[in-house]
């Protein structure tokens, strides 16, 4: 199991159109993956899951992942965080 | 002849063809939940198949946009989370398939309804929409199979989905008219976007319609006949084509001058409110963009737009309108538009209140962002910054300091904008219409907006239902208003524009060409029939007229003698 903190900088958080984006990309690894806040965690593969998590701009979120390619999973997720979804 | 809302003009004549999508849902209970779950199993591969199709022949046969609202369809259908609840959900109340999927989707929907949040009000749609295909595939019901029409149709439904209208094509559907929906409804769209005639809010029309029934439809008026007479028919087919004649006259002036007949020429411009409306615009030969409603960047969202991403939004209109004027308004927030991510006080009057401008000009940095933004796209096209609810030459001052901040900032960091970028301001206020000349003298241009200008003159709330009948834009004291504009706009050469509602409205379109407006701005489905009345009328012909309307006492009395005089 691999985890990392991350604050969301990208405008429209993780509740729009940016969902979509993370969980296909989610979907590229074989690893469980999950997303969380506070105290709430949810399957990074699951779009309507994310969606009902509510991250927002400037939340802090840990990531999550659990598998044989953990590690490449963590990385690319966190990648595509830290570059703002391309927004 | 029964009514609902009119959302997309024209007239159709045809068959009815019915699309049922109401089904009941049993709740059953079950013994065997390995056969439950893979019959959920199968449903879902099923479904996958259908959308992959729709989302070919989608592709192929409407466009690649509209397809993509299948791509998150499939994004749903594969959602875990979905699933696995679907199937502990049948596991642990040992019920069926169809109930518990439907539980589980209910759950998401009742939770999204209470996000104010227009992503997540489409995507309720979306799953709705999934789900209920699964549930059909499980209880073995088709879906509505759009390629079986063989003959064009009037598509009656309770609602239409938005994989409905991507598979609905303009050759197989004559028009359609559904139970619920409102003006800005997905069907209301999508039925203009085609261009076919749709009325939606027709309540209880499935009760009273049966397939092959003949109907009428008049797209206009939302009115419609179910099984007319023959001479009612006879009737609606010389409409019918005598508005298409008049489509294909509009037609015809696609790259034509908007000039009247004694050479007076005039630009008509377009308004919008998000790069998304550009295709109309260009579609209906738009001659540039008249008002850019930026708060639309605003709006949706939980914190301010960045100074880049504003810029991106303007860079692509300019870019797109290729050098046409693109003339964008600077924020109007306030009144009975507020952000979610601001606080806005409660305010007794807010049409009064703090709004637009005023709000811009003490919120100096919220505002000096976007000037930066709409400088630097003015690189990419031909971009005029316009102030909206100016009412003293203080705060015409002020709002072009800022500018000019802004232009310094920029011109520190090396950033590339056009110097010569015009600016002008909107007349809405009563007092900026009575001291025009003095305001002519500080900007490049005037655009009148007649919404609140008559709002403000009359001292009529526009939202208020008791009294909408004093809300009119026939009254003198308005069009008075509108002639002092002009003319103090013209004595300090500075072009007049208008971007209201009276801006189309065809009984005045004449009186503004007499009176020498120089641009009218309206939405692009609107370009085509003023173009028209322009290109029938003088110039001249109109000053005579305008003579006579100014000298009239009553609003009745002026549309009076504009509906015997000026029928165009």
């Amino acid at each position: 199991m691999r985890t990392k903190k991350v604050i969301l900088m990208n405008e429209s958080g993780l509740h729009a159109r940016p969902a979509s984006v993370f969980v296909n990309e989610a979907n590229k690894f074989k690893s469980d993956i999950s997303i969380i806040k506070e105290d709430k965690e949810c399957n990074g593969k699951s779009i309507i899951n994310l969606l009902s998590l509510g991250a927002a701009k400037g939340d802090c979120i840990t990531i999550k992942t659990v598998g044989e390619d953990e590690e490449q999973a963590l990385e690319g997720l966190v990648k595509l965080i830290e570059n703002g979804f391309g927004e | 002849m029964k009514k609902g809302i009119g959302v997309s003009s024209g007239i159709c004549i045809g068959k009815v063809l019915i699309k049922q999508d109401k089904f009941e849902i049993d709740k059953k209970n079950i013994n065997n939940i390995d056969y439950e779950i893979s019959r959920l199993d199968v449903a879902i591969q099923d479904t996958k198949k259908q959308i992959e199709n729709l989302r070919k022949i989608a592709k192929e046969k409407i466009g690649e946009e509209e397809s993509k609202i299948f791509e998150a369809h499939l994004l749903i259908l594969e959602d875990p989370e979905i699933i696995k609840q679907t199937k502990e959900r049948i596991k642990n109340k040992k019920k069926n398939a169809e109930w518990a999927l439907t539980e589980i989707t209910n759950n998401y929907v009742d939770m999204f309804k209470n996000i104010d949040n227009e992503y997540l009000k489409e995507r309720s749609a979306d799953l709705l929409d999934v789900s209920n295909r699964i549930i059909k595939n499980l209880m073995g019901i088709t879906s509505f199979d759009f390629s079986s029409i063989k003959e064009p149709v009037i598509l009656v439904s309770h609602d239409l989905t938005p994989s409905d209208t991507a598979q609905i094509s303009k050759d197989k559907v004559l028009g359609f008219v559904t139970e619920i929906g409102g003006k800005t409804s997905h069907t209301a769209i999508m039925a203009r976007s085609l261009e076919v005639p749709a009325i939606v809010g027709a309540e209880n029309i499935l009760s009273n319609v049966r397939n092959k029934d003949v109907l009428i439809i008049d797209g206009e008026k939302g009115q419609y006949i179910i099984n007319p007479s023959d001479e009612l028919i006879r009737q609606y087919k010389m409409k019918e084509e005598k508005y298409n004649q008049y489509r294909k006259e509009l037609l015809s002036l696609i790259g034509e001058k908007s000039v009247s007949k004694d050479e007076i020429e005039v630009e008509l411009t377009c308004n919008i409110g998000s790069p998304k409306d550009l295709d109309s615009v260009l579609k209906n030969d738009g001659e540039g963009i008249g008002l850019y409603r930026s708060e639309f960047i605003y709006i949706d969202r939980n914190s301010l737009p960045t100074e880049d991403e504003q810029f991106e939004a303007y860079k692509i209109v300019a870019k797109k309108m290729n050098g046409k004027p693109v003339i964008i308004r600077t924020l109007d927030i306030g009144g009975d538009k507020n952000l979610s991510y601001l606080e806005f006080p409660k305010e007794e009057n807010p049409f009064l209140g703090y709004r637009a401008i005023r709000l811009c000009l003490d919120k100096k940095e919220i505002f000096k962002t976007q000037l930066r933004a709409l400088l630097r796209a003015s690189c990419f096209g031909n971009i005029k910054i316009m102030f909206p609810m100016i009412s003293s030459i203080g705060e015409l001052r002020l709002a072009k300091e800022l500018l000019n901040d802004a232009k310094v900032e920029l011109l520190n960091k090396k950033i590339p904008f056009d110097d010569k970028l015009e600016v002008g301001m909107m007349i809405e206020v009563p007092a900026a219409a009575l001291i025009s000349d003095l305001f002519a003298k500080e900007v490049d241009f005037f655009s009148i907006g007649t919404n609140d200008l008559i709002q403000y003159t009359t001292a009529v709330d526009r939202t208020n239902q008791n009294i909408s009948k004093l809300y009119t834009p026939f009254h003198p004291a308005l069009l008075r208003l509108i002639k002092t504009i002009i003319e103090n706009g013209h004595k300090e050469g500075i072009r007049v524009g208008m971007c209201g509602e009276v801006a189309s409205n065809q009984k005045l379109v004449p009186i503004l060409l007499g009176m020498g407006l120089d641009e009218f701005s309206m939405s692009p489905i609107s370009i085509l029939p003023v173009r028209r009345i322009i290109r029938s009328i003088s110039k001249k012909d109109m000053q005579y007229h305008i003579k006579k309307i100014i000298n009239l006492s009553m609003a009745e009395e002026v549309e009076q003698y504009i509906n015997q005089n000026l029928d165009y």
